[in-house]
């Protein structure tokens, strides 16, 4: 099993999560994580889906998108050099006496402390899984009280970019699997 | 005007002369148009009617099916139908009242998320918020179902929205960003599927729905004795060459003839055209074609590679990739190969027993014969579907009108009321089992008050019948809730509707009957009273190969 991360640029129009969620549903695909968002252009979102699945699975999944009318463009953006983000807040017990000790952890993994209650605070960190589950695991000894993710976004490196302005061109849709 | 009124102008627009229908409360304004307009309205029985009717006059005509019916329960009882369109991709565009915008997600009265409930069974679907968008939804909705991989559209439309006023103006141009259609096939693509072809000696075509949507029958003919190939033809493909052409192997699959499966299995290159490898048609699909490479064209990317993993894909329509391979072909002759497909057919010809009363596929042999093949015929699900694909030779496209996919009864009466209605100049015949006519027999009343000349003919085993048989094969013969303690007298009910009954048991009757009644004009219903313990043969069990058919 392979995990692949798809940028998908979708419609903004109402229903449009509901019929790709639904996609994975109904066809069997497992979705790890979802994040959406509007873009540059507010006519358009982008969702970052992390799918698991071999080849074959993942072609499938691009493909069922694709059909999709109101998806203009769908990428995997693994096959090429990209940065991938996950923003996670995490609320983890801190008695007075062990705060010093959390704070010095959140400081070697460059994340930040957002809120102090009194006998807890929320951490928040992004980073790539990496990165994350690291800090989650340093954190894990405290007491983690509650934990949430955004789910994964991607972008890829240098002059590349994924834009809805043509869609997917005709040679992908020509040879929309493996040559 | 209103947009009840616009609605009505956009399906002038777009050539509508006929829809089917059910009115209600959510849906007045568009009926209240409707009664000044030109475009004749056929008032069905039940929204499932509608919708089948729709989808048969769809596959009759090459044009869209147009469906409209009123919200909560209307729009649900159409939903069978949506889904029986979906699979077989026909081109039906329907349009449903929905409660007022303001209204929408409060549980009102005969409200129902239809868009929400036909997600995964349409090709897409619209609810129409604003009265000014609904012109350029419609453009689309039809657009959609009638290009690319045709299917249902569905347009949800408010009783706010249908009452607004709006100048109307129809859009010249369809606006679809994420919505492109391969339709020519990749030349390199293309190119070394002609090179395939040429080393290839034993091909294989097998022929599906995308043959028929995409209007390539010529083409396909043309293939297939250029290169020698004999064409197998999925349920959906019939028709595509015609059944007495002689490179015809008639129907492949589980139900399929002996010697198209046969064929298939040892053939060393398939050419699988507007095809979805269904699970009908491949058996275990490890065993499927285990000698052949595979070529497989069809408009949509994801029937390719979907269940069989091509060695050549290619993504284009069905027509316009043959156009593109046709001359690129060299003839072939393959006479080894055609003389053991020669000896197939021979060795396992399609057979029946005659012994004991009136044979299913004798009905159909016998329809097939005093048609000569140029009736088009309906049919409902079930065994009486599988003889009619068998034993009823189709000479031409689109004279085969079937729920294939779906496998959805019920679906014979409403669909012969549309296929008639769209080609008053042809035969048109319903071979129905009697458990699938007694779900939408209601529908009677529509088809006298259209006028519609149907010949009907009851397959009648008094019981279901192919649930029987999968009982005999998968359940020991313990046959569970399948045998039908009563069933109306068919003839007589044909009576009371106005329509000529006639009940027959023998072939003799059966032959008397049948010369008598195809000369006539006007409906007719014929209660043919068959064997009752008669099996579709041949029958590939589960889990089994196509050529380990027992028959």
């Amino acid at each position: 099993m392979v995990r692949h991360t798809l940028a998908v640029l979708v419609e903004n129009n109402p229903g449009v999560l509901a019929r790709v969620a639904g996609l994975f549903g109904r066809r069997g695909f497992n979705i790890e994580s979802l994040a959406v968002g509007q873009t540059e252009n507010p006519a358009v979102s982008r969702m970052t889906i992390v799918v698991e699945g071999d080849q074959r699975v993942l072609e499938q999944v691009v493909k069922q998108l694709r059909k999709l009318v109101e998806v203009l463009k769908v990428q995997d953006v693994t096959k090429e050099e990209h940065v991938d983000r996950e923003l996670v807040l995490i609320k983890v017990n801190a008695e007075p006496a062990k705060r010093a000790e959390i704070i010095q952890i959140v400081e070697i993994f460059r994340a930040h402390i957002v809120d102090i209650g009194r006998k807890n605070l929320i951490v928040e960190v992004t980073g790539d899984e990496g990165k994350v589950n690291a800090l989650e695991n340093a954190l894990k000894p405290f007491g983690i009280r509650e934990l949430v993710r955004t789910g994964k976004v991607a972008m890829l490196r240098g002059a590349k970019e994924i834009t809805a302005s043509e869609g997917n061109s005709q040679e992908e849709r020509s040879f929309p699997f493996e040559r | 005007m209103t947009v009840g009124e616009a609605v009505v102008r956009c399906l002038e627009a777009e050539g509508v002369e006929l829809i089917f229908g059910y009115p209600g409360g959510a849906i007045l304004p568009v009926y209240d148009a409707l009664y000044r307009a030109e475009i004749k309205h056929v008032l069905v029985r039940h929204e499932q009617g509608a919708v089948h009717a729709a989808n048969g006059y769809a596959r009759a005509t090459g044009k869209v099916g147009v469906c409209v019916a009123t919200s909560g329960p209307g729009a649900t009882n159409l939903v069978t139908g949506i889904a029986t369109a979906y699979m077989d991709s026909v081109p039906v565009v329907l349009f449903t009242g929905q409660v007022p915008t303001g209204q929408v997600g409060t549980d009102a009265f005969q409200e129902v998320d239809i868009t929400g409930v036909t997600l995964p069974i349409t090709k897409h679907n619209f609810l129409v918020k604003d009265p000014a968008a609904v012109p350029s939804v419609i453009k689309k909705a039809f657009h959609l179902a009638r290009t690319g991989r045709p299917g249902p559209v569905l347009v949800d439309l408010p009783r706010d929205v249908t009452g607004a006023k709006i100048s109307f103006q129809y859009p010249e141009k369809v606006e679809l960003k994420g919505y492109k259609p391969t339709y020519r096939g990749h030349p390199t693509q293309v190119a070394q599927a002609a090179r395939m072809i040429s080393e290839s000696t034993r091909p294989v075509i097998l022929s599906g729905g995308g043959v028929i949507s995409s209007g390539a029958a010529p083409e396909v003919v043309r293939l297939a004795e250029t290169v020698s190939a004999p064409v197998a033809s999925t349920l959906m493909g019939l028709g595509g060459i015609p059944g007495d052409h002689p490179l015809s192997l008639g129907m492949a699959g589980l139900h399929g003839t002996r010697y198209a499966n046969l064929a298939i299995t040892n053939a060393d290159l398939l050419i699988a055209l507007g095809v979805r490898f269904a699970d009908r048609v491949t058996g275990a699909v490890e065993k499927f074609a285990p000698n052949a490479r595979v070529i497989h064209v069809d408009i949509d990317p994801a029937e390719i590679g979907k269940n069989v993993r091509p060695h050549l894909p290619i993504v284009g329509d069905v027509r316009r990739v043959l156009e593109a391979l046709l001359p690129l072909l060299p003839p072939r002759k393959n006479e080894e190969w055609l003389a053991a497909v020669e000896g197939y057919k021979r060795e396992y010809p399609l057979k029946y027993g005659r012994e004991n009363g009136l044979k299913p596929q004798y009905v159909v042999e016998r329809l097939s014969a005093a048609t000569k093949g140029e009736s088009i015929i309906v049919t409902d699900v079930g065994q009486h579907q599988m003889w009619v694909a068998q034993y009823y030779c189709f000479k031409h496209p689109r004279m085969l009108i079937t729920s294939g996919g779906l496998g959805c009864m019920g679906y014979g009466l409403p669909a012969a009321i549309g296929a008639k209605s769209g080609r008053p100049d042809r035969q048109v015949i319903l071979v129905c089992g009697d458990g699938g006519f007694q779900m939408t027999m209601t529908e009677l009343g529509t088809l006298v008050e259209q006028r519609l000349s149907i010949k009907i003919f009851i397959v009648n085993n008094k019981r279901l019948g192919m649930v029987r048989q999968l009982q005999e094969f998968y359940c020991d013969k313990r046959y569970s809730a399948v045998d039908f303690e009563f069933c109306p007298d068919f003839a007589a009910l044909a009576g009371v509707y106005g329509i000529s009954g006639y009940t027959v048991d023998t072939a003799a009757a059966f032959d008397t009957v049948l010369d008598e009644l195809l000369a006539k004009e006007g409906p007719a219903l014929v209660n043919c009273l068959v064997e009752p313990e008669e099996n579709v043969l041949p029958m590939v069990l589960a889990g089994r190969g196509l050529e380990e058919a027992i028959s």
